[in-house]
């Protein structure tokens, strides 16, 4: 159980070194994020009420596409240097593998959001810095993560690479997007009526987090 | 390296029925090998032979078709992570990272395969592998030749009982490829079960007391190094590579 | 044609029952749904369709179904059957859900004014035939293909959690936004003989899927077969 611990955190804390020197996963996302935002609001020509209407939606599709790309980058890099299988040859459970890089990737995604988040804010005019926007979006981040870093350790040993990711990741995250979609809805508009979202999202996350974690062991061997 | 668990009688390393197929292609073919402690193993074999594929599944780094594996007793099947604390890899990658140093290198895959005082361990392999000098910088400021010291000092900061060892003369001058012998042959650390894939037979008898020949997945001809018939090693080598298609 | 008599006569008569089966099954079905049944009241002749159109989605959801037990059976224990159960289970079910849509699509024409609307079920349905495509697509993308196969398994697995759960949050998500021009297809009250000839229908569906994967299955053999000899020949 403590040898357990150390490997997960000595994979979080080599993923940040690595990305620290390298930094092009997070200039990445973050670039891309903020493009987003601001080709969104040109594109869709937003003022007034509709702000606040597709707001949210806006943001979480800036969130989930920026993330696809890092987390889809976090393990072909592995795999392009051969460090994976590096990984692979020590005695660690694969369970405990799959929490080390989730973990270090819901870092990178939070790090993302740190600065997408108050761009939002600033360009869009939507008070999305209140603590309860901030907990939906740990917990949309949380869900986006689970099934991002096993499919994306999936993506990596295919001849599609990044294509591949989206196809899988989008379809089977829709639970997510549209419980993180509506609930940042109603923090930002003060609606208490409706679904109980904030519940809907944490039994995904539990629900894709248990799946992920009994599978990630076949997504990731040879 | 002592262990308990295992009689001296073992073997080390037991392969029985090993196959391994990428679609119609058979790299490795209904494969049986036994190792004793401390035994050394030279696979020899014409490109696609199946060597890398062989170190591989032994590594348990790829799932074998067919066929089971044994290492110290434990089945690479049921307890792979008994298996992969035994073993030491080196392969065609290094499985460095390139940001970081030899040292955080060493130090990452100690605390991953929870070696005990850690520190003082990666300090005597940075000065085994003749790297010390150079332990703070970047593993991509390394030649490839440093870097595959590297790699070898990474395959042992857990003291493995067996090192599987592909094509580790990769990059290596002169000097250093004394220090390989003197690693694999037991005299710079203690002895240790190795099995190794070359394409050079002098360094294949230099290192170890066995070579075999591997083609088309499959173990054509074994000899002692000391015992070796070269006619008929030759004759195996090139008949069979010869015929591959 | 050789071939498959040496891989088992028996198999070869079972698969003759059960086309003979689907055939008069399906004109037996047909007589009911457009001779036996009456014409619905409200709806018309269009309402015939749901008759196709629930024995479809029901096909669908059990062949998902046995792609997520066949899943799970492999990750325990590989072997090449279970995976070409799994597929062959899988092509059949995208057909079904094909034919869920389309005549889903057919009958909300007439009776919405449109041929799609993002009712919870028509979401759901649509993301449940891209899981599946993408789960038969999947194997072509991974080199490997005992890899392809286990990757397959996994979402194959993930897939049919995922379901039920996308199907929730579309009906909550869209509790905020009612869809006016949504009629109810079943009152309470349909005629007994609507009742049996939907349970029927349901039954013959069964017996097609059961026909085609069989014949799938039996392609698979051939191709191996094929594949084998052109080893030797070699
Ligand atoms: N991932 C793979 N997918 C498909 N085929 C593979 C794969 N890896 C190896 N093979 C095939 O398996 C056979 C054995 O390859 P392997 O790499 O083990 O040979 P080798 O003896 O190490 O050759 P070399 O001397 O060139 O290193 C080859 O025919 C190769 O094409
Ligand atoms: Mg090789």
């Amino acid at each position: 159980m403590k040898l357990t611990l150390q490997q997960v955190l000595a994979i979080v804390q080599k993923d940040l070194t690595v990305e620290m020197r390298a930094r092009d996963l997070l200039v990445l996302m973050l670039t891309f994020a903020v493009l987003s935002l601001v080709i969104f609001y040109l594109a869709l020509d937003l003022w007034g009420p509709v702000v606040q209407r597709v707001g949210p939606g806006l943001l979480w599709l800036t969130i989930t596409f920026a993330a696809m790309l890092g987390m889809g980058r976090t393990f072909v890099r592995e795999y392009e240097r051969g460090t994976l299988a590096g990984l692979l040859l020590a005695p660690i459970d694969r369970g405990a593998l799959f929490i080390g890089k989730l973990v270090a990737n819901l870092l990178f995604l939070f790090t993302m959001e740190a600065v997408t988040l108050p761009m939002f804010a600033l360009l869009f005019g939507l008070p999305v810095l209140r603590p309860s926007v901030l907990l939906i979006t740990a917990l949309g981040t949380l869900g986006l993560a689970i099934l991002g870093t096993i499919f994306s350790a999936m993506a990596a040993h295919s001849r599609a690479r990044e294509a591949l990711l989206p196809l899988l990741l989008l379809p089977t995250t829709v639970p997510i997007i549209i419980g993180a979609v509506q609930a940042t809805s109603n923090a930002i508009s003060g609606a208490a009526d409706g679904p109980p979202w904030l519940g809907l999202l944490i039994a995904f996350d539990v629900i894709f987090l248990t799946l992920a974690y009994l599978l990630f062991e076949y997504a990731i061997e040879g | 390296m002592g262990d308990s668990e295992t009689s001296g009688m073992d073997p080390i390393v037991a392969v029985q029925g090993l196959t391994k197929r990428y679609g119609a292609q058979t790299a490795l073919d209904q494969l049986d090998l036994c190792l004793d402690r401390n035994e050394r193993l030279a696979v020899l074999g014409p490109n696609g032979a199946g060597k890398t594929t062989l170190i591989a599944v032994l590594a348990t780094l790829v799932r074998p078709s067919a066929g089971t594996l044994r290492v110290m007793g434990y089945d690479s099947a049921a307890a792979p992570n008994e298996v992969r604390r035994h073993i030491g890899v080196v392969a065609h990658q290094t499985y460095l990272y390139e940001e970081l140093s030899a040292r955080e290198n060493l130090q990452f895959f100690g605390r991953l395969h929870g070696v005990q005082d850690l520190e003082a361990r990666v300090e005597t392999l940075l000065k085994l592998v003749d790297i010390y000098p150079r332990r703070h910088e970047p593993i991509a400021n390394l030649s490839r030749g440093m870097q595959q010291r590297v790699a070898l000092a990474r395959a042992l900061v857990h003291d493995p009982d067996v090192l599987l060892l592909d094509e580790p003369d990769t990059g290596l001058d002169q000097a250093h490829l004394a220090l390989l012998a003197s690693l694999v042959q037991g005299r710079a650390i203690p002895a240790r079960t190795v099995i190794l894939t070359t394409h050079n037979l002098e360094r294949a008898l230099e290192l170890c007391g066995r070579v075999a020949v591997l083609a088309q997945g499959r173990l054509v001809y074994q000899a002692a190094s000391a015992a070796l018939d070269r006619a008929a090693l030759h004759d195996a080598y090139h008949r069979l590579a010869g015929a591959a298609p | 044609m050789a071939l498959s008599k040496n891989a088992g006569g028996a198999r070869r008569w079972v698969d003759d029952v059960l086309g003979v089966a689907t055939l008069i099954g399906m004109v037996v079905a047909l007589w009911l749904i457009f001779i036996y049944t009456p014409v619905e009241l409200v709806q018309g002749a269009v309402q015939k369709v749901f008759y196709i159109h629930l024995a479809s989605i029901w096909n669908a959801y059990l062949s998902f179904f046995i792609v997520f037990v066949a899943s799970i059976l492999y990750l325990r224990r590989p072997s090449a059957a279970k995976d070409r159960l799994a597929r062959a289970w899988a092509e059949i079910g995208v057909v079904f859900t094909t034919i869920t849509l389309i005549s889903g699509a057919i009958w909300g024409k007439p009776i919405w004014g449109t041929y799609w609307s993002w009712d919870p079920r028509l979401t759901t349905t649509l993301l449940l035939w891209i899981i599946y495509v993408v789960y038969l697509m999947l194997r072509g993308f991974v080199g490997d293909p005992e890899r392809g196969r286990r990757y397959a398994a996994i979402v194959g697995i993930i897939g049919f959690i995922d379901v039920p759960i996308v199907h929730m949050s579309v009906r909550w998500w869209r509790t905020l936004h009612p869809d006016p021009i949504v009629a109810r297809a079943e009152g309470p009250d349909l005629p007994m003989s609507m009742w049996y000839t939907v349970l029927y229908c349901i039954v013959v569906f069964t017996v097609l899927a059961l026909f085609l994967v069989r014949q799938r299955l039996h392609i698979d053999e051939l191709r191996e077969t094929l594949l084998d000899l052109r080893m030797t020949a070699r």
